[in-house]
């Protein structure tokens, strides 16, 4: 019994169309309804915004060519200025009326786009349905000329034709709003997926050779880890993908069956876990993953892309930057205490007071002269450091690395300064 | 207003005057509207019959240049043939030869034309406005009866234009303020429902006009529409709503309703940042309300991810739960979701030298929406509410 009923479209139709899209019968109904029959006119555009992979560019390309209503499709990251995208819209026009041949279209502007495109329209065989430009991305229109996107949304009244634009977007309509106000579209929300229609999308996909029962159980687990964290449909059907080996793993060796739950997941948890500090974060590539399932070796010998951010650094820019991140994070009233051998007591100051509860640590590296950098270095160091060039030179080194960064123009009279720019985590690796 | 313009336009066809005009009104007040019905009555009115009428329309959207906005002028009198490929040493002679040729073209008078600009405003911007000026030029000295008329949104559009545009514009204003009150709304929302006389299907053009007055005589429709109409008086609202419910009408649905209207209201009128936050996962809620307790700390601030990073161990070890305890860098990815939906913003570009923690943020829900989103998210931990319910008692 399908959900979607609409006079216009013949009824097999809408009942592929439902098969393809689960958990979005009601927002594919209200743009069904919203489009009406293939000659009338519609809201001249339309604003759809949901969040990353809900489903917004999959289920309009669905509805578009499931019920075959003409449309343009342009990803707006892919024709990232008017010219391109103007042109690219023409062209994917010119292929949707028939004509066999593409003559090369030059646009370059909207007033040449409008008179283009009514001629495109005129040409057709079918002038009379609605035509969809749908433009993917939309976020990035606000970054072209000004007058984009207040002539799309207002496409129907500037080209007098039937055609409907519709944005989809992940950021909200108050975002893009320009100053002195525009058109406005019909907001349409996708909403995001809850963990029950995540199960649903994800246990379609279950490989032939297990049960529907057993991938289910599967996904129950990985959801029940990796939800809290991520909702990303994408993301959960990669990893998913991923880990599902491992999981089958008992089951193919003959330690256990398909029921045995509790078995398969103490096998699996441990493997989860180390994949949501590995392969979710993109630290090692999934073919490395899958080897190393295979391999079944110990998970603590994974190096990630950030392990490799571990240079090896000579003995005296070990402790440069050990002194450079010294002198960043600490005040300089400290100095005088810390680094020589006779200190005297520090007056708390009311300034002191005012400015206790934010610790340098939460608001980054200060800059530091060149001169500080070195005396704390030759504090730090046992023996006696030398200023020579071999130092300085270490000190750039470390500065194209990016371990540190000048601060300032090139040309100052005080001499260069620096700013450290690496965690705490990373000094404390160094400094073992 | 409707008469003014129409006596303005009568004018200049009929008695061959000059006259410029500015028709300003908030978005979506029907000012186009009025020119294409005026338009229209005009046309059809006898003694304009005989001298017609051209009517190049420009539009500052698409017009973003005086060159090309010259070039539509040609193509829209349909000149292209008869300016070739003259070069033209300024504009205001291309002007003054386009008319010249349109006058040779009509055997004895000169024929009217009527210049209507549309999005006046940004026709303001272009470079020393020589499209106005020649056009308000000519309108005031030259023997083309022409008339300018510019649609503009915004009031402030006399000070925009320069001295000696302002001078030769006539300083005729036509305002289009929307200023009914609620029982014409009501009048005007029961006209546009209903359907017009030439309706094929009399007996169900009947019953739709009769559903249509119960409908505006019942309470629940009359609250929908008294709550758009504080919200915004422009009748492009209302025919967005309409539209809307009346596209809920089927075969098996062919009444309008109460329920119909109230739906589509609700859809107009749904918070669309509450919705993003009803899509984020339990972390980055969690990061949320570590922001929102910072700017109640600090007093709206900007802050970094280290301080939001900060609040959240503090949460963490405040309740001891060993679930919440993620690493740094998926707490990193949580937050770089965040930014790319754009519900907090960085107050400078983020550039390649800064490190990424330490860039300043602000967010852009206040707390009022962020508590108002945690009621409705669906399996909301209790102590993640709670956190967010408490204020600064366990500093």
């Amino acid at each position: 019994m399908p959900n979607l009923e609409h006079p216009a479209y013949p009824a097999a139709d809408l009942l592929h169309l439902e098969s393809l899209v689960p958990c979005r019968e009601s927002q594919v109904s209200m743009l069904l309804s919203i489009f009406g029959e293939r000659q009338q006119f519609s809201f001249p555009s339309i604003f759809i915004y949901g969040h990353t992979s809900s489903g917004k560019t999959y289920v309009m390309k669905t509805i578009l060519t499931t019920l075959q209503l003409p449309h343009v499709f342009v990803n707006c990251v892919e024709y990232f200025t008017s010219r391109l995208l103007l042109e690219e819209i023409l062209i994917q026009l010119q292929s949707c009326s028939g004509t066999e041949q593409t003559s090369p279209v030059h646009c370059d502007t909207l007033n040449d786009f409008v008179r283009l495109f009514k001629q495109a329209l005129t040409g057709r065989e079918l002038p009379d349905q609605t035509l969809y430009i749908v433009l993917d991305r939309a976020e990035q229109l606000r970054e072209m000329e000004a007058n984009i996107l207040p002539a799309f949304l207002r496409l129907q009244e500037l080209t007098d034709r039937n055609v409907t634009v519709i944005l989809l977007s992940e950021i909200v309509w108050e975002l893009f709003r320009p100053n002195i106000g525009c058109f406005e579209p019909f907001t349409m929300y996708f909403p995001d997926y809850s963990i029950g229609h995540l199960q649903k999308i994800l246990s379609q996909n279950h490989p032939p050779e297990y049960s529907a029962d057993f991938y289910s159980a599967y996904i129950n687990i990985l959801l029940g880890v990796f939800y809290m964290v991520c909702r990303d449909l994408k993301e959960l059907r990669h990893l998913a993908a991923l880990n599902f080996a491992k999981y089958c793993e008992p089951v193919v060796r003959g330690e256990a069956n398909e029921r045995d739950t509790r078995k398969l997941w103490k096998n699996i948890e441990p493997h989860l876990k180390k994949a949501m500090q590995t392969v979710y974060l993109r630290e090692i590539s999934s073919s490395q993953w899958e080897h190393l399932q295979h391999d079944g070796g110990e998970p603590g010998q994974l190096k990630g892309l950030s392990a490799h951010t571990h240079v090896e650094l000579p003995y005296y820019s070990k402790f440069l930057l050990i002194a450079a991140y010294l002198a960043s994070y600490n005040p300089v009233r400290t100095d005088k205490r810390f680094f020589l051998k006779h200190h005297g007591k520090i007056r708390k100051t009311n300034f002191m007071k005012k400015h206790e509860k934010t610790s340098n640590h939460l608001l980054g590296p200060k800059p530091f002269p060149l001169d500080r950098l070195l005396a704390i270095l030759y504090s730090i160091v046992d023996n006696r450091v030398a200023p020579t060039a071999n130092i300085f030179s270490q000190i750039t080194s470390l500065v194209t690395l990016q371990l540190l960064s000048m601060v300032g123009q090139n040309d100052q009279l005080d001499g260069p300064r620096y700013k450290c720019t690496v965690s705490l985590d990373f000094i404390r690796a160094i400094a073992r | 207003q409707h008469s003014h313009l129409l006596e303005l336009l009568k004018r200049t066809t009929v008695h061959g005057e000059s006259n410029s005009a500015l028709i300003i009104g908030p978005r979506g007040s029907g000012k186009t509207t009025l020119l294409n019905h005026v338009l229209k009555d005009l046309r059809e009115m006898n003694q304009v019959r005989e001298n017609l009428l051209e009517n190049p329309f420009l539009s500052g959207l698409l017009q973003t240049n005086d060159k090309v906005a010259l070039k539509e002028i040609t193509r829209q009198l349909q000149l292209e043939n008869v300016v070739g490929d003259k070069v033209f040493g300024s504009f205001a002679e291309n002007l003054a030869f386009l008319l010249e040729a349109l006058r040779r073209g009509n055997r004895t008078s000169s024929c009217p034309i009527l210049f209507v600009l549309d999005e006046f405003d940004l026709f303001v911007h272009h470079k020393n406005q020589t499209l106005l000026y020649n056009l308000f030029d000519i309108s005031q000295s030259a023997q083309t009866p022409v008339t300018v008329i510019g649609l503009t949104c915004r009031q402030d559009i006399l000070e925009l234009l320069e001295k000696r545009v302002k001078s030769r514009f006539s300083h005729r204003q036509i305002y289009l303020m929307n200023s009914f009150d609620f029982k014409q709304y009501i009048k005007i929302f029961k006209k546009q429902l209903s359907l017009p006389a030439e309706f094929p299907d009399e007996s169900f053009a009947q019953k739709w006009n009769n559903n249509v007055q119960h409908l505006s005589e019942d309470k629940a429709v009359q609250d929908v529409l008294q709550n758009l109409f504080h919200h915004t008086k422009d009748l492009r609202s209302l025919h967005f709503l309409l539209m809307l419910a009346v596209s809920a009408v089927t075969v098996h649905h062919p009444l309008l309703t109460a329920a119909d209207l109230q739906e589509a209201s609700r859809q107009r009128s749904s918070d669309s940042k509450a919705n993003i936050v009803h899509g984020l996962s339990v972390l980055e809620i969690c990061l949320i309300i570590a922001m929102k307790h910072l700017n109640e700390v600090y007093d709206g601030e900007p802050f970094n991810f280290q301080m939001v990073y900060n609040e959240f161990q503090k949460f963490i070890q405040r309740k001891a739960h060993s679930m919440y305890n993620f690493e740094k860098p998926v707490v990193m990815k949580a937050f770089e979701h965040l930014l790319q939906l754009e519900l907090v913003q960085p107050l400078e570009r983020p550039s390649a030298r800064a490190q990424r923690e330490f860039l300043l943020l602000r967010l852009l829900l206040d707390s009022r929406q962020i508590m108002d989103a945690l009621q409705v998210y669906p399996n909301c931990p209790t102590d993640v509410k709670q956190w967010a319910a408490s204020s600064l008692s366990w500093l």
